[in-house]
């Protein structure tokens, strides 16, 4: 129920402008909520006075049981001119699958854009048994403000009982916010999700740097949110390509709704033509390759590999890369085919971002290091004279 | 200008270990410091104020009474005044109830302020979210990931430079905002003796449960709506193979065969 203060209320009109379902509206001179109002929270985020407040009580089991399926927020790329979903959708996708199947419901693709719209059938095809697509101008550029409104207008509206989200830089950014206007619990970075006896979710995750796992309920109330790490879950064998169910959503969103503005962007060149996070193979470096120069080595090796270049959070510090391919917990997570891990030491925060590597093969001088107890291959050396020979190996190999 | 800055005491995580038999964490040991993050949050906030007239430091932490320490380190780094949120009814809070509480606080005790900085995670929690909740419970903008902060030519918005998958790119807000951090100068500053002195003079102050005028139901565990219902230790990879004492061009070509035996290269 929304409550309204009419002694604080200046009549300033703001929370009229930026209602997504039009439910407030003046009458006879007073600020007045409507039955299309959904609690979506986007008025009082912009009143200024405090005028407005919902509130929400403790759900009971009954009132839990009304929230239904599983939605998954399919965070956007953007490749030239195509539109495509980033991988850790599809994953999402395939987890969120298992977890409507167990739950008996069904599983919904929730997609935010702008006027450009990515084939959609594509993620029927990868488990979504439907597409909810919200379209506005105002969503082709990400953020914080408009898919916050977005998506707290959709959750309010169509009331799931799960939603999931990518722990990317931009699922990081606006689903605490989501989670904050609609009061809901939220677990970052998730690794693992199962539904229990109880039919509720069962969230786990690493904490203190990956040196423990913990498994959180969000027992209260609905829906419950997570956001989850990248790499971690497989993508889906796509089925046959086959029209989804679409359902389109009208949202109203206004450009004051929007409080941040981008003035400049620069892209960094980091030398590879495939994003770390995609990447099948993937040839890092550490504080062990010594200089700057000596990654044009590991540079050489990722290509004969058919992989891109990475690197530990020292190297970018020393300033050797840039921070686009920095692999770790502040970095980028990975889970490639392949990893090469030279001179890397393998402190937790690195270990994190990379453990999911189907095959890992670590090089360096110390053979206490912790990377070894993680590698499939360890080999004690001086990683750049091995990486310089492997590289020598792989080019006199490939002109047989 | 009033510049908020939030900060935690962390654990160095690198030691932190779970007792096997009661899955509770094993803190005996373990050494408590100003998280990182937060730490960059700090000296953002301390090198805007030095360019600026009447700007004013407050850092803020919500914790048990021992993150006082926190504060003084704070104060040693350039703030001008501590405040320690501090309550057995805080217990058990999750980022919700964190965020809550926080913003409870800096509404009450500097409703004045003009920017909130804060460091993007916790090294311990690492959920990244107290920032972004904190900012949508006081209905401010926010910018997430900075590493640059400064005013717009006009001096009437933030300007901060942040990371983005793909390179940076420069944010303006109007103020009041919140801006997360996640980095700052490479090289971390020691304060000097006269600083250390000088922080034992600045004020430094705790609020309780009761001068938050939060009802009780709202704090601590019961506030919260997440529940942690099971700490383990993480699985143990097995161990591969191990190869030392091998000349560069041994080790080289054994990688070599490996990359063949698993078809990495035809």
């Amino acid at each position: 129920m929304l409550k309204i203060d009419h002694e604080r209320c200046t009549k300033c009109k703001l929370c009229i402008r930026n209602c997504p379902f039009g439910a407030l509206s003046m009458v006879d001179d007073l600020l007045q909520v409507n039955e299309l109002c959904t609690l979506c929270g986007a008025c009082i985020n912009v009143c200024r006075f405090d005028a407005l407040s919902i509130e929400r009580k403790k759900a009971s089991k009954e009132e839990l049981a009304k929230f239904r399926d599983v939605f998954i927020w399919i965070e956007l790329d953007e490749m030239g001119e195509t539109i495509q979903p980033k991988k850790v959708a599809l994953e999402l996708l395939g987890k969120g699958r298992q977890l409507a199947d167990a739950l008996g419901e069904q599983l919904v693709a929730v997609v935010l854009c702008g006027e450009k719209c990515l084939d959609l059938n594509k993620l029927g095809q990868f488990g979504a048994d439907k597409v909810i697509l919200c379209q506005h101008p105002l969503l082709g550029q990400y953020s914080t403000d408009g898919f916050t409104h977005a998506m707290c207008a959709i959750i309010s509206a169509k009331k799931p009982a799960v939603v999931l989200y990518g722990a990317t830089p931009h699922g990081r950014d606006f689903a605490p916010r989501v989670a904050a206007r609609l009061k809901l619990g939220l677990t970052a970075d998730c690794t693992g999700l199962e539904i229990d006896a109880e039919r509720q979710l069962v969230q786990t995750r690493p904490a203190f740097g990956g040196n423990i796992m913990a498994s959180i309920i969000t027992p209260y109330n609905r829906p419950q949110t997570a956001t989850v790490r990248p790499n971690v879950f497989p993508v889906p064998q796509a089925g046959q390509d086959q029209a989804v169910k679409v359902e389109i959503f009208d949202l109203v969103l206004n450009r004051s709704a929007i409080r941040t503005r981008v003035v400049e962007k620069s892209v960094m060149a980091d030398g590879n033509a495939t994003r770390i996070e995609d990447a099948r193979v993937i040839v890092s470096g550490g504080r062990g390759c010594q200089k700057a120069a000596n990654l044009d080595i590991l540079r050489s090796v990722a290509g004969q590999l058919g992989g891109v270049l990475g690197g530990s959070r020292a190297i970018v510090e020393q300033g050797w890369i840039p921070h686009t391919i920095q692999v770790g917990q502040s970095g980028t997570t990975v889970g490639p085919e392949l990893y090469i891990a030279a001179g890397i030491s393998g402190a937790i925060q690195h270990v994190v971002g990379m453990s999911s590597s189907k095959t890992i093969i670590a090089v360096n001088k110390d053979p206490e290091a912790p990377i070894f107890k993680i590698a499939d291959l360890s080999v004690v050396g001086d990683a750049v004279e091995i990486m310089q020979k492997l590289h020598e190996l792989l080019a006199a190999h490939s002109h047989i | 200008m009033k510049i908020v800055v939030c900060v935690k005491q962390v654990p160095e995580v690198t030691n932190v270990q779970v007792d096997p038999v009661t899955g509770t964490l094993i803190r005996e040991g373990v050494q408590s410091i100003l998280n990182p993050f937060c730490e960059y949050a700090l000296d953002h906030a301390v090198r805007m104020a030095k360019q600026l007239e009447n700007a004013h430091v407050v850092a803020i932490s919500m914790g048990p009474p021992q993150a006082k320490d926190v504060l003084l380190r704070c104060l040693e780094l350039g703030a001008d005044e501590g405040i320690l949120v501090t309550d057995r009814q805080f217990a058990g809070a999750d980022t919700w109830a964190t965020s809550y509480t926080l913003a409870q606080a800096i509404r009450l005790a500097v409703p004045d302020y003009d920017l909130i900085l804060v460091g993007k995670q916790a090294i311990d929690g690492d959920t990244a979210q107290v920032g972004p909740e904190i900012a949508e419970i006081l209905s401010l903008p926010q910018i997430t990931y900075g590493i640059q902060i400064g005013l717009s030519p006009s001096g009437r918005q933030v300007r901060v430079t942040r990371e983005v998958e793909q390179g940076y790119e420069v944010v303006e807000a109007a103020m009041p905002a919140l801006v997360s951090f996640s980095k700052g100068e490479m090289v971390r500053r020691a304060p000097s003796f006269r600083d250390v002195l000088q922080a034992r003079e600045k004020p430094l102050r705790m609020l309780s449960a009761a001068a938050l005028n939060i009802p009780e139901e709202e704090l601590g565990l019961k506030g919260s709506f997440t529940q942690v219902v099971k700490v383990f230790p993480p699985p143990e990879k097995k161990t591969g193979r191990l190869l030392q004492d091998l000349e560069a061009e041994e080790a080289a070509q054994a990688i070599f065969d490996y990359l063949i035996e698993r078809r990495f290269i035809e």
